[in-house]
């Protein structure tokens, strides 16, 4: 019997660059102000223009409040994965797997899970269990902190509140569990438009062998790259890409240039 | 083969498997009448059946065989009747799978087994290349394109020859912390390891040029 194989090489994979959309009842939170869409406020909409513009992913980040509210998710997922034909992730308010399955049967490919994680984390493993590792994305709101070993604490409630929990420790944990990526939000970096926080995603890439997703901070085109260089897979925002100050393809030019590989 | 402007007829096989709902859109985007179904009458007439499959491969293997997914196979490929697996779709179609240590046989259609890759970084998560042969009908005008993975296993090795005047198999590599098998048409048997209906444009055309075959 002849076995074939192929000559291996340097890495191939392309960065992939992730525009979030916040979302309430099935409207996008965050004003989009600078496309010239029907509906500003349609995240169906909004997703579709990203895709166009070559998103490499779409993340929903459900901020709905009320449990009567996230029928109105269930439909934005419908029809956002009827319109666009590149992975969806879904976040916010995942707190068993009957909502990992109900978001999939909307057509979900992955989901978020943060603060329910943290208060039961056999979640994360029951998840895995029932619907593979590469379907299950943990989400840290990380800030920086003396309290714990590695000077970064996990937060919930968007960073107002602080667990004791070590954002290393809680990392590694979670892909024990079954966690197929990490998506590391710094508190301190968000909203500043001064760039990620390069030693967590350091932290983060040193201490997990599962993809690494940068979030917060992003303000200015040569912000991206010191990510990659960090250890970052994928970049992740939101505020830039909507208030039209970046464009994806601008972010995918600057990570170019800096020798990343891009689609 | 379908009369010329027709749109062929494709059941997705209806095993439970997750997120079918972009594979039916995307299957229609690229010209396909769609059904969801394990109804052996629908899927034995079907021009072609695409086989999902995301998850673990031992679950994915008993959720077929709570339809009878592998009779329904083999009888198509019998009758030469085309058959498209995606992703862990096309990881049973091998003989078995090496999860942490425990065997699970798959399909057995091609001989091989289905580990974990060797990279550091774990699941294959992205946009990445392949590399086709320059004879494949699947991949046509779009090999230089890049099509979205998600997975931690996969054959490595490839060892099934064609026989006398038969074609022989066309294999398409990837590469992630080494070489793995990222495409096959063999006959009607033809899988992709990536997830052409998440694979924007491209994946649209790739699977355009499947319906072209049916």
């Amino acid at each position: 019997m002849t076995h074939r194989t192929h000559a291996s090489g340097d890495s191939t994979l392309a960065i992939r660059v992730i525009p979030c959309l916040d979302v309430a009842e099935g409207r996008v939170v965050k004003g989009v102000n600078f496309l010239d869409l029907r509906d500003a406020g349609d995240p169906v909409e909004l997703a579709r223009t990203y895709y166009e513009q070559g998103a490499d992913e779409i993340t929903f980040l459900d901020v709905t409040a009320s449990v009567e509210g996230r029928g109105t998710t269930y439909d934005m997922v419908r029809q956002t994965a009827e319109q666009i034909f590149i992975p969806l992730t879904v976040g916010g308010g995942v707190r068993s797997t009957d909502d990992v399955a109900r978001l999939q049967g909307a057509g979900a490919d992955k989901v978020g899970v943060n603060s329910a994680a943290i208060g039961r984390p056999e979640l994360l493993g029951e998840i895995a269990d029932r619907f593979g590792a590469q379907a299950l994305v943990l989400s840290l709101d990380v800030k920086r902190s003396p309290t714990t070993p590695s000077g970064f604490v996990v937060t919930t409630h968007g960073g107002r509140r602080e667990t004791t929990l070590d954002a290393v420790a809680w990392a590694r944990e979670a892909v024990e569990r079954g966690a197929g990526e990490l998506l590391v939000n710094s508190i301190d970096a968000d909203g500043t438009k001064r760039g990620f926080d390069l030693e967590l995603i350091t932290l983060m890439r040193e201490n997990a062998a599962v993809p690494v997703i940068a979030s917060g901070g992003a303000g200015r085109l040569d912000h991206f790259a010191p990510a990659i260089q960090a250890g970052a897979d994928a970049v992740l925002a939101a505020s830039v890409f909507h208030n039209g100050e970046l464009t994806i393809g601008d972010v995918k030019s600057a990570l170019a240039e800096s020798g990343a590989i891009v689609r | 083969m379908t009369a010329a402007g027709a749109r062929p007829k494709v059941v997705v096989l209806d095993y439970g498997s997750g997120n079918v709902h972009s594979a039916i859109k995307a299957l229609e985007l690229a010209g396909a009448d769609v059904e969801l179904t394990a109804e052996s009458d629908r899927v034995a007439k079907a021009d072609g059946l695409f086989v999902p499959g995301v998850g673990a491969f031992s679950a994915v293997m008993s959720q077929l065989e709570s339809v009878r997914g592998a009779e329904k196979i083999d009888r198509r490929l019998a009758g030469g009747r085309p058959v498209l697996g995606v992703c862990v779709g096309m990881q049973v179609l091998f003989d078995r799978s090496v999860e942490r240590g425990s065997e699970v046989d798959g399909l057995g259609e091609w001989p091989g087994v289905i580990d974990e890759l060797k990279a550091e970084v774990l699941p294959h998560m992205g946009w990445n290349t392949v590399d086709a042969p320059t004879e494949s009908l699947l991949f046509d005008g779009v090999r230089d394109e890049r099509f979205y993975f998600v997975h931690s296993f996969a054959a490595q090795s490839w060892s099934l020859e064609g026989h006398g005047a038969r074609k022989g198999p066309l294999v398409t590599w990837g590469d992630h912390g080494g070489p793995f098998v990222a495409a096959v048409e063999n006959g009607p048997l033809w899988a992709t390891q990536f997830h052409p209906e998440k694979s924007g444009q491209p994946g649209i055309r790739l699977l355009t040029n499947w319906l072209q075959t049916l």
